[in-house]
């Protein structure tokens, strides 16, 4: 890293990927992967996005994880960007992602039932 | 065993079946044998799957596509778009009912609506593991200002001004800190961040690590380069070892993009960044201690002064800061100390994360302003407490803190207040009590862990703590005598005054608070032989109401025949027979079976 112009540049590249609220063909799901959401079993649920994913051959969507979003009880916690809505998905199964694939991502209907809304104590 | 490409699941629960799901069975095994597609597709009749109002209900594996309100038509269509075609029927799919006003982003949340996030302001959003998501939502921005437009003076002035204090516990002010480490004399020093956090239940400096780690490199190198020092060590405890990958992943690629290791930006600064890790000792989190554990000596703590800023690791001067602490530079450094003291109290500024738990709804990290009262935390943010309890108490600060009572629930939260109310910031563990909390039990819990975790140097809190034990076990016991509280409390102050350091100066606070708001308790366990919330097993004895209806339910569970009685007659425990297990209360249909 030389200046403040290579960092300038990166920056601009990669909010470019990640800020796809520019770019509305995009969805992102995000999977909460800190030692938390993992324990919760995260890490099927995203193995279960990717595969559903690869399986259908969806494009313009992009998996990746984040770290803790701070609401234990909810884990595994996953959100999905899509233009200038955000969805949380909340107690996430690997069964209930595949859901999410077909409903939310193939289909563009929000599986309300599983969102954080629905949540019952 | 015979496998098959597709599955097709139709349920035959109560609910589907009156709903014609076997006739749709049959028109399926009829659509399979037309297609020729038998060998390929099975289908299984499956129970119930709780969704009975959008009956009958198929669901075709792999792709788990979910058919509701399926008729006997469907099922050809089904057939040969779907399950020979590959081709999910869209239209049949299960729709929920649209729900009005659903909130469907967690930042709608009551949970989220209250907090500001600063320490955690990435955490949940980027990828902790891509450095160049961290750019992206402006990482690095603050070291490079640093490095190519201040001179060190600035950014310690900046960060004084700013009047953030440690996030560590002891809410020491940060620039002053930091000035003290540039100021001091020695040829060589280092940057040093404390992510041992031994407070049991705490858990906000490694989610910073797993969720944001570029900006503990980015604060360490600023600091770095304030203090004048080339290296730096973060401390963390081996049993977070995500949190251990991702800042040696982090570290290593700031490394390759050069933003650590020699002339970051093209300047004449270089810096470098090592792991260390503990072995988990709550004491290694203290200072001193920890400053011996990186140097590979026994964690144990040693008097100040000297302050490691003057004489740290190596006897250098060295400069140690929490996570949190660090979590907060690069947002001051680029929104300026303006921005962050206008959050706050007036002498608590910023924010601060709290570990929420206990009896609360919404267990969870919560980043809240300073000034944000107690009732807010508890109730708005945390959802208030279970089973429509009363909520008792708040216990802050940890094994070094105190309870807090329900009648200063409205206090707003920051450092001082804390302290005058007996308790303290700590690092951020929030536990909250309700009805059913012993406040002994509680005391003689914190208690249990200091003297497991007392490293044993000083005689007050290796055998002070002890002696303190064994009395709250004898309180709690119901064999205490009133001149034993009188000895704790003694107790108490003598291990404050006269402790090494400041895991046994804080020892005793869990005891001194609860002495100060809940004395009658202590009282009633030791005067009346009684746990008055019922949580002390010696103390507490299992009673059979009068609303018991005779079903015999309880006798049956109770492993020891402690309970008799005739049907439909009111049963007895017998309590010299009685092994207080919690059986019957928890089988009991009619809760009339209470614990007292
Ligand atoms: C027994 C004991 C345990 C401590 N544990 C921690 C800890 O786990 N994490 C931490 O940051 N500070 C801990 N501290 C406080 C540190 O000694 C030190 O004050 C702090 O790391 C300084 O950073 P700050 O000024 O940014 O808060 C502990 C102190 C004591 C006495």
């Amino acid at each position: 890293m030389k200046s403040i112009a290579d960092l300038e540049k990166i920056r601009e590249a990669a909010l470019e990927r990640v800020n796809l609220r520019s770019d509305r063909q995009g969805i992102r799901i995000v999977v909460g992967m800190a030692t938390c959401g993992i324990a919760a079993g995260a890490r099927p649920v995203m193995m279960s996005f990717l595969d559903e994913i690869k399986k259908r051959g969806i494009e313009h969507v992009v998996v990746t994880q984040t770290g803790c979003i701070g609401a234990c009880q909810y884990e595994p916690i996953v959100e999905v960007y899509d233009g200038d809505e955000k969805t949380t998905y909340i107690e996430m199964t690997v069964d209930k992602a595949k859901r999410v694939v077909l409903e939310h991502i193939v289909n563009g209907n929000i599986v309300d039932g599983y969102t954080i809304g629905s949540y019952k104590k | 065993m015979e496998l098959f490409r597709s599955h097709v699941l139709v349920c035959a629960g109560t609910g589907c079946t009156s709903s014609a799901s076997l006739k749709i069975i049959e028109e399926f095994e009829k659509q399979l044998e037309e297609n020729n597609l038998e060998k390929e597709v099975k289908i299984v009749q499956t129970g119930c799957f709780g969704l009975c109002e959008a009956g009958p209900v198929v669901i075709v594996y792999p792709e788990g596509a979910f058919y509701s309100h399926i008729k006997v038509e469907d099922v050809k269509r089904i057939t040969e778009e779907h399950l020979l075609k590959g081709r999910v029927v869209t239209d049949l799919l299960y729709k929920d009912a649209v729900i009005e006003n659903q909130v469907r982003d967690i930042d709608e949340v009551d949970f989220y609506k209250k907090q500001k996030r600063i320490a955690l302001r990435n955490c949940g959003l980027i990828n902790p593991e891509d450095i160049e998501e961290y750019i992206a939502f402006d990482g690095y921005k603050a070291l490079a200002k640093v490095l190519t437009e201040m001179k060190p003076e600035e950014v310690i002035e900046i960060i004084k001004e700013s009047k953030l204090r440690g996030r560590g516990g002891g809410g020491f002010p940060a620039g002053l800190k930091w000035e003290f480490a540039a100021k001091a004399e020695g040829d060589e020093k280092y940057v040093a961040c404390n992510a041992d956090e031994g407070d049991p239940g705490a858990f906000m400096d490694r989610s910073v690590l797993e969720g944001d780690p570029h900006v503990i490199v980015e604060a360490m190198t600023i600091a770095g380069y304030a203090i004048g020092a080339n290296k730096g060590y973060v401390y963390i405890r081996a049993e977070y070892p995500i949190a251990v990958k991702r800042l040696q992943l982090a570290i290593d690629d700031a490394k390759r993009m050069g933003l650590l290791g020699e002339k970051i930006f093209n300047t004449g600064f270089d810096f470098d960044l090592e792991i260390r890790l503990g072995a988990g000792a709550f004491v290694c989190g203290e200072e001193t201690a920890l400053i011996n554990s990186i140097e590979g000596k026994r964690g144990m703590p040693r008097p100040r002064p000297p302050f490691p800023a003057n004489k740290g690791i190596w006897n250098k001067p060295t400069l140690l800061n929490n996570v949190e602490t660090y979590a907060n530079i690069p947002q001051i450094i680029l929104n300026g100390p303006e921005w962050f003291k206008s959050i706050g109290t007036e002498t608590s500024k910023g924010t601060k994360v709290f570990a929420l738990g206990g009896k609360i709804n919404n267990t969870g990290l919560v980043e809240i302003p300073m000034g944000t009262t107690l009732r807010e935390v508890i109730y708005e943010i945390g959802g208030g407490i279970p089973g429509g309890k009363e909520f008792k108490a708040v216990q802050t600060g940890g094994p070094s803190g105190g309870c807090i009572p329900a009648e200063h629930i409205d206090t707003p939260i920051d450092y001082d207040n804390l302290i005058e109310l007996g308790s303290m910031m700590g690092s951020g563990g929030m536990i909250v009590m309700d009805e059913d909390n012993c406040m002994v039990d509680i005391a003689r819990f914190f208690l249990d862990f200091t003297v497991d975790e007392s490293c044993g140097k000083c005689p007050p809190c290796r055998i002070g703590t002890k002696r303190m034990l064994e009395i709250l076990d004898k309180i709690t016991e119901g064999n205490g005598t009133m001149e034993d509280i009188d000895n704790l409390e003694r107790l108490a102050k003598n291990i404050k005054a006269a402790s090494l350091c400041g895991l046994g100066q804080t020892a005793p606070n869990p005891v001194l608070s609860t002495l100060q708001y809940f004395r009658e308790e202590y009282e009633a366990h030791v005067l009346e032989h009684r746990c008055p919330a019922g949580a002390c097993k010696a103390l507490s004895n299992y009673y059979i109401l009068e609303t018991c209806k005779g079903c015999g339910i309880c006798m049956k569970a109770c492993p020891v025949e402690a309970i008799s009685g005739e049907r439909k007659q009111v049963h007895v425990i017998d309590l010299d027979v009685c092994i207080k297990c919690g059986e019957c209360m928890a089988k009991c249909p009619f809760d009339a079976i209470v614990r007292r």
